[in-house]
């Protein structure tokens, strides 16, 4: 009982750090990203190369997963995002899923179209008995990791020169570049920021999630989910959907096998029809 | 001249029968991509209602058609009809619930939905065959006379036929009165509601009449390929056919027809080029339209016209 | 992609010197259309296949009776039987394929059968495995396996190997089906209890939430089919949750440790029991030959049971093209129905009435060799019809 419950928060946590970089994108700098979970397939790989072929050390290749990514956010921010900002949506929604089909033929060109598989270091194999159930370490190690994250962010986004200061440029991008706030410098930083977490999220999650090059769409569906469900704007919006989509997920699927993903679709659009401008949004 | 170029089209459409004869299988499947795509045209490029599970009715009208042949009814155009009906009459229930909330809201309802209706298919094997996909679905021969051929020839004019139709029927209703309102929506909802458009209304009518033709557009595809499987009413379904309609262009029913014929060619011939990585270049073809300027194809020609 | 690389027409060419008869060594080339999923969710299955046709053609020459084998290379995807309908029409209209091959998964072949049996050519499924594949078209051969074909012996073997009762964990379709029903069935027979039958989506699945109820269940064995490359995900929630501690053997057909991927699993998958019709460590000089030659070709991978089916598809297209000489569909078919050959995996036939596959089943066990794993055969069930 006790371990479905956890397990369900493990993967939850995950989807959240995996998805939260969109959030920001759409809420935030109003951008549709659909490309955002080539990201996530970009750590992934890079951890799967640093670990497996270079022998690097696990804790290691995690902030290397963050900083490769994130610096390939910059670069494509710089080149191509940057320059689709004021178009339509339908529009960024075209070139980002072209972007998705170019990475998966990328990844697939470099490593290959068979799964991955990692092996994790020692201390995080195997299982600990909590004295109420028993949980793996790894995911135990989720847990705190993806928590400590966004508690992070929430405090970054609130407390900090920069948060402020993201927050202005969104309210109002023009009126915050007349009080001399950096807005481009400071969404290439931010977006740089969402594409590094998503490059960590998928470097965690190749031991849960898998990789393959198929990765940005399989999760696309739930990034997109964890998003709207959670609302655009807060942090803590798309935390506490993806900790409901994940404990749902996993309980649905063991006591209810039989009714499959059936669970998680129906509770989505409930919770869309009841709130849809986001969990925690203040009702209109 | 506008309409010399639109005869001009349709009758090249006509004429690629006797260009292209060994193609006529991809060609066929290029018009039930294109009825596919200018149902969504209406939703979303005149209505201006975003979707990613228009393949739910896509696939309703699929598995309608192909249940019925199956169960003994294989006359094509009656089980058409009835499959078009029924996702028309689908699209009429979850109207409300896709207009309830906002912008993403709604899109999310629509991919909601329209998992939902997979998951559903999936596991209603008894029915639809699940996972393995709808077995034995003969259908009769056209009129009675013209049976589904290896080459594909019946398959290419009755899908054809079935786009053509179709098309001027959309056609003449976006001019009408009901049209003018939903492009009048599209550009400021709370005005239009001002002068006393009822625009709920309007914007569950235009849900309704689309999925129908997108129900039609999957009952072409059962039909010709007489087998249904799980996948037309996969995510990517939707997620093609609004790529063909933003590829082609909006709100302009051509666009939908050039994007998807110009998608469904390029992926064919990229595929067979390189198997491995067509996709590669799919996606470059993509980002370079984009950064191309807005309006995809219909909006490029327009650019170079001037 | 075109084939002929410089190589490839060397080895025309010298096969070409070689024909006694110069003049028939010009005919028309037989054309064979490979439709395989290359990208998508089961591109693996594509990419093993494909390497070993090219291997084969690669060891044993281009021209086979006189005739150039060329292959037509279609991708499907993998998840859109109406593709693969398409592209098997396109191959038999446009580009006049004389055999249709390939087919990576069962809806992918089953929407297929029709145009094999109006084109009246034979249709030689390497992949797919669902039993009822060939009785959809009397034009279909298979060279790969059927899941009842593998699943009975593991599940006799484990009846008289001390496994008193056993869950099931299957992909929810057809091969997974068969797998469940069979395994159900002889473990029955043998005096075996079912503790749980579980079913897991075909895409994107899940396999944790499965996996705990089977820890929670208790039974003595898991029995696991899924689709070739989903072993991995299998693999490590089996160990994560900690089944084995548990003192729950991993039992299951090859499928699950598929030698592609094996060796990344780590010295937890040692010792797991399986059976199959082919592993890559099968010690005989004919699988040497293949491994080597597959090497040559891929070098990074290792071939595994869908390479073999493309290799056995392959000899089994060229033997029956030399028997019959001839490129109509119905005399090759009459050619393949009853052939008989030494494949990498042992001795197999075709045969004649059913045209599904009769082969060695083996029983085998992860062992390391070399610092690596391999599935390692430790008992035979001769001649198994499929």
């Amino acid at each position: 009982m006790l371990t479905i419950l956890l397990d369900g928060i493990a993967s939850g946590m995950l989807l959240f750090v995996l998805a939260c970089g969109l959030s920001v994108t759409m809420g935030l700098m109003n951008f549709v990203n659909l490309a955002h979970g080539a990201f996530g397939m970009a750590g992934g790989y890079v951890l799967v190369v640093l670990l497996q072929r270079w022998g690097w050390p696990f804790l290691a290749c995690l902030p290397a997963a963050f900083l490769a990514t994130a610096l390939l956010g910059l670069l494509l921010e710089r080149t191509l995002y940057a320059r689709l900002y004021r178009r339509e949506h339908l529009d960024q929604v075209l070139f980002s899923i072209g972007l998705v089909f170019m990475a998966g033929a990328t990844a697939d060109w470099l490593m290959g179209a068979q799964q991955q598989i990692i092996q994790l270091p020692a201390w995080l194999s195997g299982r600990v008995d909590l004295g109420i159930g028993e949980l793996g370490r790894y995911r135990i190690f989720l847990i705190l990791v993806c928590a400590g994250i966004v508690a992070g962010l929430q405090l970054g986004l609130l407390r900090t020169r920069f948060g402020a200061q993201l927050r202005a440029a969104v309210d109002d991008a023009t009126v915050a570049r007349g009080l001399g706030i950096p807005v481009p410098r400071l969404f290439a930083i931010t977006f740089a920021l969402g594409s590094g977490l998503a490059g960590l999220g998928g470097a965690l999650g190749v031991e849960v999630l898998g990789l393959d090059p198929t990765f940005p769409l399989k999760y696309l569906v739930y990034m997109l989910i964890v998003v709207a469900v959670g609302g655009a704007n807060t942090i803590l919006g798309p935390a506490l959907a993806a900790l409901l989509l994940g404990v749902v997920d996993v309980a649905g699927k063991y006591w209810l096998p039989q009714l499959g993903a059936f669970i998680i679709y129906t509770a989505m659009v409930a919770l869309l029809l009841l709130r849809p401008h986001g969990l925690l949004a203040k009702q209109a | 001249m506008r309409y010399a170029a639109e005869v001009a089209l349709w009758l090249l459409a006509l004429g690629s029968y006797w260009l292209f004869p060994d193609y006529l299988g991809l060609l066929a499947q290029v018009w039930i991509a294109a009825l596919f795509a200018v149902s969504l045209d209406l939703l979303v490029g005149y209505a201006g209602v975003v979707t990613l599970g228009h393949a739910a009715f896509f696939g309703l009208g699929a598995y309608v058609a192909g249940i019925l042949a199956v169960q003994g009814w294989g006359e094509p155009f009656s089980g058409l009809l009835l499959a078009g009906l029924a996702a028309a009459l689908l699209g009429l229930l979850t109207a409300p619930l896709v207009l309830r909330g906002g912008e993403l809201a709604g899109l999310m309802v629509t991919l909601g939905l329209a998992l939902m209706l997979y998951e559903a298919a999936n596991k209603a094997a008894f029915l639809t065959g699940g996972a393995d996909g709808l077995q034995g679905v003969e259908i009769w021969p056209l009129f009675g006379r013209f049976r589904f051929d290896l080459y594909g020839r019946i398959a290419f004019l009755y899908a054809l036929g079935v786009l053509f139709l179709c098309f001027m029927a959309l056609r003449f209703l976006v001019a009408t009165p009901f049209g003018l309102a939903l492009r009048g929506i599209r550009g400021n909802a709370l005005r239009m509601a001002a002068i006393g458009t009822p625009v709920r209304r309007r914007l569950m009518a235009a849900y309704a009449v689309s999925a129908g033709v997108a129900g039609l557009a999957g009952a072409l595809l059962a039909q010709t390929a007489q087998f249904v499987s799980l996948d037309v009413l996969a995510f990517h379904r939707s997620a093609e056919g609004l790529l063909m309609l933003l590829i082609g262009g909006l709100g302009a029913l051509y666009g939908a027809v050039l994007g998807a014929a110009a998608f469904t060619v390029a992926h064919h011939l990229l595929a067979e080029m390189t198997p491995q990585f067509w996709e590669f270049w799919i996606g470059a073809a993509l980002v370079m339209l984009v950064m191309l300027g807005r309006g995809g194809m219909l909006g490029l020609l327009r650019r170079l016209g001037r | 992609m075109s084939r002929p690389t410089r190589r490839g027409l060397l080895a025309g060419g010298t096969a070409l010197l070689a024909a006694p008869g110069l003049a028939r060594a010009q005919a028309e080339p037989l054309k064979i259309g490979l439709i395989l999923p290359m990208t998508g969710p089961f591109a693996s299955t594509g990419r093993q296949i494909d390497a070993a046709t090219r291997a084969w053609l690669r060891t044993n020459g281009e021209v086979q009776a006189g005739r150039r084998l060329e292959i037509l290379l279609r991708d499907d995807g993998g998840v859109q039987p109406d593709t693969t309908r398409r592209l098997a029409q396109e191959l038999v209209v446009r580009d006049k394929v004389k055999v249709l091959a390939g087919f990576g998964l069962t809806p992918l072949a089953l929407a297929t059968a029709p145009i094999a049996t109006e084109a009246k050519l034979p249709m030689v499924v390497m992949a797919a495995a669902t039993a009822i594949i060939p009785q959809r078209s009397p034009y279909i051969l298979r060279t790969s396996f059927t899941l009842p074909q593998v699943t009975a012996p593991i599940a006799e073997w484990a009846a008289r190997n001390g496994i008193r009762s056993a869950a099931t964990l299957v992909t929810d379709f057809a091969p997974g089906h068969d797998a469940e029903g069979v395994f159900k069935a002889r473990f029955a027979a043998a005096g075996g209890r079912m503790a749980l039958e579980l079913r897991s989506p075909l895409r994107n699945p899940d396999y944790a939430p499965f996996l705990q109820r089977v820890k929670d269940a208790k039974p003595d064995a898991l029995f696991i089919f899924c689709p070739s490359g989903e072993g991995a995900a299998i693999m490590k929630q089996f160990q994560e949750r900690g089944l084995k501690e548990a003192g729950i053997k991993l039992i299951g057909t090859g499928d699950v440790m598929d030698d592609d991927i094996l060796n990344s699993f780590g010295p937890d998958a040692l010792g797991t029991i399986t059976s199959h019709h082919y592993s890559a460590a099968h010690d005989s000089p004919e699988n040497a030959a293949f491994t080597a030659a597959f090497r040559a070709v891929a070098p990074n991978m290792r071939p595994n049971f869908m390479a073999v089916g493309g290799w056995d598809g392959m000899t089994l297209i060229a033997e029956s093209l030399k028997a019959a000489n001839d490129t109509d569909g119905d005399k090759l078919l009459a050619a393949m129905k009853g052939r008989s050959w030494l494949s990498p995996r042992g001795p197999v036939t075709i045969a004649a009435e059913t045209r599904d596959i009769t082969q060695d089943v083996y029983i085998r066990r992860v062992e390391s060799r070399e610092g690596q794993l391999w599935n390692l055969e430790f008992d035979r069930i001769a001649q198994v019809a499929a």
